[in-house]
């Protein structure tokens, strides 16, 4: 045992607050202002109706993340199944409304707000995983059986969010669930081997599992060429409006593509487009710049916590960070097909931002908890 | 803890090798930001110039609003207008030289413009001018590149087809004002048209619809080039009036341009067929744009055209207010219908004389003949002996000093005056002359025309509270007639019938008897015979010396010191269907000026009815046709 038992004990609050990496609290806070300033422009010089709400979904957003960073981190690897089987709920419940004919519904509506289950598994697939593998041994991973339980945990949410249909959101928690697998030491030629069974399977599930009304939205996802005024030429529009940006931008409330043009989702997933058109390559590198400081950040506290649960999930998290925010940018720049997916941080959204703040939270907790001894059976005590 | 080192060895690795990758990908974003903006960017930059996609918002035809039988009161007319495009505009002043070649723009026009570009969000359109000739239509198109941000728009403008006649209903549309300017966009699309009185403001939300949008690809100058897609907005709705429309173009036209209004109405349902104040005004000019001029004519007019008199207007009722009083006076017992009082022409009350308008005085009156010859005197008397509450009480029931809720703006409720309103409003006791003289209608007492007119039609409907109304329905645009809907039914206002009885009776004397006040302007044909009640109200105190010298007639006074003539009445006599009230302002007596108009109207109005005629004529006279009093007892009181 390298960590002798007075080690161990709970930090006091007022520690945990000290503890706190407040430079990565002003990182977010930073890129998320980023957001107020292109929400106001998005509304042509007004902070109605966006900068002023995405400015107290924040704040709530801010609260919700110290609340989280100095929560235990027992209580999440404790709870994690039970948080997970929370959130996979309310994706049957989503998809039960959608199938009493409410079409392509992805939200639950909760009252006071509603809520998109499918952006929030984005965070919770990751504590769920994290609290699999956090004991496992490098024997357990090489065992095939050792990971049936994983990939159900992993294919329950990710079916449900494709039925929905919502296949970048279902292909983005694929892929983060896969990293988690990846950090977790699973053997290559396992990933290689389900690479080629994942492409091998497409034709079989295309002929014989989906029917022909999922065919086709799937199909307009892949070739949004098909709908020129819809999905295609939206893209063509955006790469108008970025392109036109030059190197420094038309300065701000001046971007006449974003505002003059029949730009879609300025305000939601094409903001990006609008803040390069107004701010430029400039502009477009230093919320990139942000971006990548906050995963440094994510990606340094991970591999200086001393257990592999705060890895699996600082780590995982800031994977499912970057894969929103390239999928979305990918997107606008016409290098990915169009799919519905905010810009982290920034879009206007509030489950989308709330689940951002959540994974923020929990880095930061793992980053105050980071000398802190979870041994194997810890979540069972 | 060997096996968590290796773990962590591994970990590490791996998220080492996961940043890579993402480093990587991250490059590959940024070489092509800087592929899109760096190396293409004069490319996409041309692209955004010429090929802006604009989302244009589209105004929904304004709904009409139509008479009782579809006649349109107020339609949409094409409009072509130049519109100015502010992102597209290179130089305002240079633009606006070009264009006053075209159109003649004036140095205040351009200053408005010059304002309005400044106000004005950057991507919204600015109106130059509306009702553009086909000639300067195709000079503009003609002229487009020295044109720069100068488009033609065709849009649609509202129209009222009979002008003055309709207006007091109506109302009309106006621009956008700044503070009205919130939230719907739709208002704040150039030269868009909101109601600003009348039943346009009243039905402002229904008529105005939903807005539309198209996306159209524009060029750099703001020239379309094609529609991409269109999303239709939806019509307004359509109002449908109870007004009959002939009916109301023919008041206006014989009230004529003097300061009077009239209302005729349904006396069973409340419909309200015809409300006309005048003078009037051509709502058109507000759409075309008033100028200063002519909105200073029409605001200083003494006559306030503005104004809708028919609901607005605050008279003395006059003699038109004794059957009131009549009526309060038999339900408290005071009287029998047989009560007899001695008019010699004047009563004293204390110090004061209280003068008949005949200066002789009537002789021998009882009910039935003060009221058809409309004895003050008698009045007086009775008034006096029923008190002001109970007259008060039985006007208040009778519709008067409180509104209706119409569906027009600025409806006044007049004004009922009791002893607890003296002591309150003027801090004084009643005193018992003004008894005397609410008695004959004069004095604190107000009413509006309408109210008047809703008077006579509980005095005649068998004595049930009808109330006015004049929107039958607000349907969505269908282009077919809206369902009738069922008349309301009306509760009784617990008048008894035989008080009534008389009281009609009595109104029909006033018109068919020779001796009645208005007999020279009854209506001849027996099939169409009326009823009603003269009034003329005094607006100036008369002195003592003057009575002495003999009262001034009023064509011998200044227009402002002249009488108000007032009427109301209703038809047919014997199955009555109609009410009219009418009130000339300064027309001198109720009999000579105003009943002759009533007279009028009401004839019309039967000849029109579908249900008069020979079948209904037949009816009547199975009733009986001649009036119910029989001429000799007149002459023995007379």
């Amino acid at each position: 045992m390298f960590f002798s038992k007075n080690r161990d004990p709970e930090l006091t609050l007022a520690e945990k607050i000290w503890q706190l990496n407040w430079s990565l609290v002003l990182l977010i806070t930073s890129t998320a202002s980023i957001g107020f300033v292109m929400l106001y422009s998005a509304a042509n010089g007004n902070i109605e109706p966006w900068a002023y709400r995405q400015m107290i979904r924040f704040s709530i957003g801010l609260v919700v993340m110290l609340l989280i960073a100095v929560s235990s981190i027992h209580f999440w690897l404790r709870y994690a199944y039970v948080v997970y089987l929370a959130c996979l709920g309310l994706l049957i419940v989503v998809e039960f409304f959608g199938a009493t004919g409410m079409g392509a519904k992805r939200w639950v509506d909760l009252g006071f707000m509603s809520l998109q289950p499918s952006e929030l598994m984005k965070v919770v697939i990751i504590l769920a995983l994290a609290r699999y593998f956090y004991a496992s041994r490098m024997e357990d991973v090489e065992r095939l059986s050792y990971l049936i339980f994983p990939v159900i945990l992993l294919a329950a949410p990710t079916t449900l969010i494709l039925f929905q249909p919502d296949l970048g959101t279902a292909i983005l928690l694929g892929a983060s669930g896969i990293a988690v697998f990846f950090l977790a030491a699973v053997r290559m030629w396992i990933f290689i081997t389900g690479a080629i069974a994942g492409i091998a399977s497409i034709v079989p599930i295309w002929n014989f599992v989906l029917l022909d009304y999922q065919k086709a939205r799937v199909l307009i996802y892949l070739r949004p060429e098909q709908d020129p005024l819809g999905a295609g030429y939206h893209v063509m529009q955006s790469k108008i409006a970025l392109g036109s940006g030059g190197l420094s931008g038309k300065g701000f409330l001046a971007g006449s593509q974003s505002h003059l043009s029949f730009l879609p989702e300025k305000h939601t997933d094409f903001i990006f487009t609008m803040l390069a058109e107004e701010f430029g390559l400039i502009g477009g590198l230093v919320l990139l710049g942000l971006y990548f400081l906050i995963m440094i950040y994510g990606f340094a506290i991970s591999l200086r916590c001393r257990h592999h649960f705060g890895r699996l999930v600082g780590m995982g998290i800031t994977m499912v960070f970057f894969l929103n925010f390239f999928v979305n940018i990918a997107m606008v720049m016409g290098l990915l097909p169009v799919v519905g997916m905010p810009l982290p941080l920034v879009s206007y959204g509030g489950t989308s931002l709330l689940t951002n703040m959540i994974g923020f939270g929990l880095i930061l907790c793992i980053f105050i908890n980071r000398d802190v001894t979870l041994r194997p059976g810890a979540a069972d005590r | 803890m060997h096996r968590d080192n290796d773990r962590y060895k591994a970990f590490s690795r791996r998220a080492v090798l996961l940043l890579g990758g993402n480093v990587i990908l991250l490059s590959g974003l940024i070489g092509r930001m800087y592929q899109l903006q760096v190396m293409e960017g004069e490319r996409y930059k041309t692209l955004a110039e010429d090929n802006r996609i604009n989302l244009k918002l589209l105004a929904p035809p304004r709904g009409r609003i139509l008479d009782r039988f579809g006649r349109p009161m107020a339609v949409n007319q094409q409009n072509y207008r130049a519109l100015l495009v502010p992102a597209n505009i290179l130089n305002v002043n240079t633009t606006i030289a070009a264009l006053s070649q075209i159109l003649n723009v004036s140095a205040r026009e351009k200053k408005r413009i010059a304002r309005e570009v400044k106000r004005r969000k950057r991507f919204s359109n600015i109106v130059i001018r509306e009702n553009l000739s086909w000639r300067q239509v195709s000079q503009i198109e003609a002229n487009a590149l020295e044109l720069s941000g100068v488009m033609i728009d065709v849009g649609e403008s509202r129209y009222y087809p009979d002008g003055k006649a309709s207006a007091s209903i109506l109302g009309y549309v106006g621009m956008v004002s700044e503070q009205e300017m919130v939230r719907d966009p739709l208002l704040q699309l150039p030269g868009f048209r909101v109601g600003k009185a009348g039943m346009e403001k009243v039905h402002d939300v229904a008529l105005r619809g939903k807005g539309g949008s198209s996306q159209v690809e524009v060029n750099a100058f703001g020239r379309e080039i094609r529609e991409l897609s269109r999303i239709e907005g939806q019509h307004g709705s359509e109002a449908w009036l109870t007004i009959d429309n002939e009916v109301q173009k023919f008041v206006a036209k014989r009230l004529g341009e003097s300061p009077a209004s009239a209302v005729v109405m349904d006396i069973h349902t409340g419909e309200v067929l015809a409300l006309v104040s005048t003078p009037s005004f051509d709502p058109n000019i507000f759409n075309k744009g008033l100028s200063q001029v002519e909105w200073k004519q029409l605001i200083s007019n003494p006559h306030s055209p503005l104004t809708n008199k028919a609901i607005a207007g605050q008279y003395a009722p006059g003699s038109v207010f004794k059957m009131i009083v009549a009526l309060a006076a038999l339900e408290k017992g005071v009287i029998s219908k047989n009560f007899r009082v001695f008019c010699n022409g004047e009563v004293e009350l204390g110090e004061t004389l209280f003068h008949c308008w005949r200066v002789k005085g009537h002789g021998h009156m009882d009910l039935f003949n003060a009221i058809a010859q409309s004895c003050d005197v008698y009045f007086y008397e009775i008034a006096l002996r029923t008190g002001i509450d109970r007259i008060a009480a039985m006007a208040r029931r009778l519709g008067l000093g409180k509104k209706f809720k119409i569906e027009l703006p600025g409806e006044k409720a007049g004004l009922v005056p009791t002893r607890a309103w003296k002591r309150n409003v003027k801090g004084s006791k009643w005193q018992q002359g003004e008894t005397l003289l609410a008695g004959i209608g004069q004095g604190f007492i107000l009413a509006t025309p309408l109210q008047m007119a809703v008077m006579i039609s509980r005095l005649v409907n068998g004595g049930r509270l009808v109330v006015p109304w004049m929107t039958r329905t607000v349907v969505p645009f269908a282009g077919k007639p809206p369902e009738y809907s069922t008349p309301p039914s009306f509760k009784s206002m617990g008048v008894h019938a035989s008080h009534l009885g008389l009281v009609k009776k009595a109104m029909s004397a006033v018109i068919n008897s020779p001796f009645g006040t208005a007999y020279k302007a009854r209506i001849k044909e027996p099939e169409f015979f009326m009823g009603g009640k003269t009034g003329t109200v005094q607006v100036r105190r008369i002195s003592e010396a003057e009575r002495e010298s003999g009262v001034l007639k009023n064509e011998e006074l200044a227009w402002h010191e002249r009488d108000h003539a007032l009427f109301v009445g209703y038809a047919p006599l014997k199955i009555p269907k109609y009410a009219i009230s009418v009130i000339m302002e300064h027309g001198g007596s109720g009999a000579s000026t105003a009943a002759p108009v009533a007279r009028d109207i009401l004839l019309e109005l039967q000849k029109r009815d579908p249900n008069s005629g020979s079948g209904a004529m037949q009816e009547r006279r199975e009733v009986r046709l001649e009036p119910e009093f029989p001429a000799k007892k007149f002459l023995r009181e007379g």
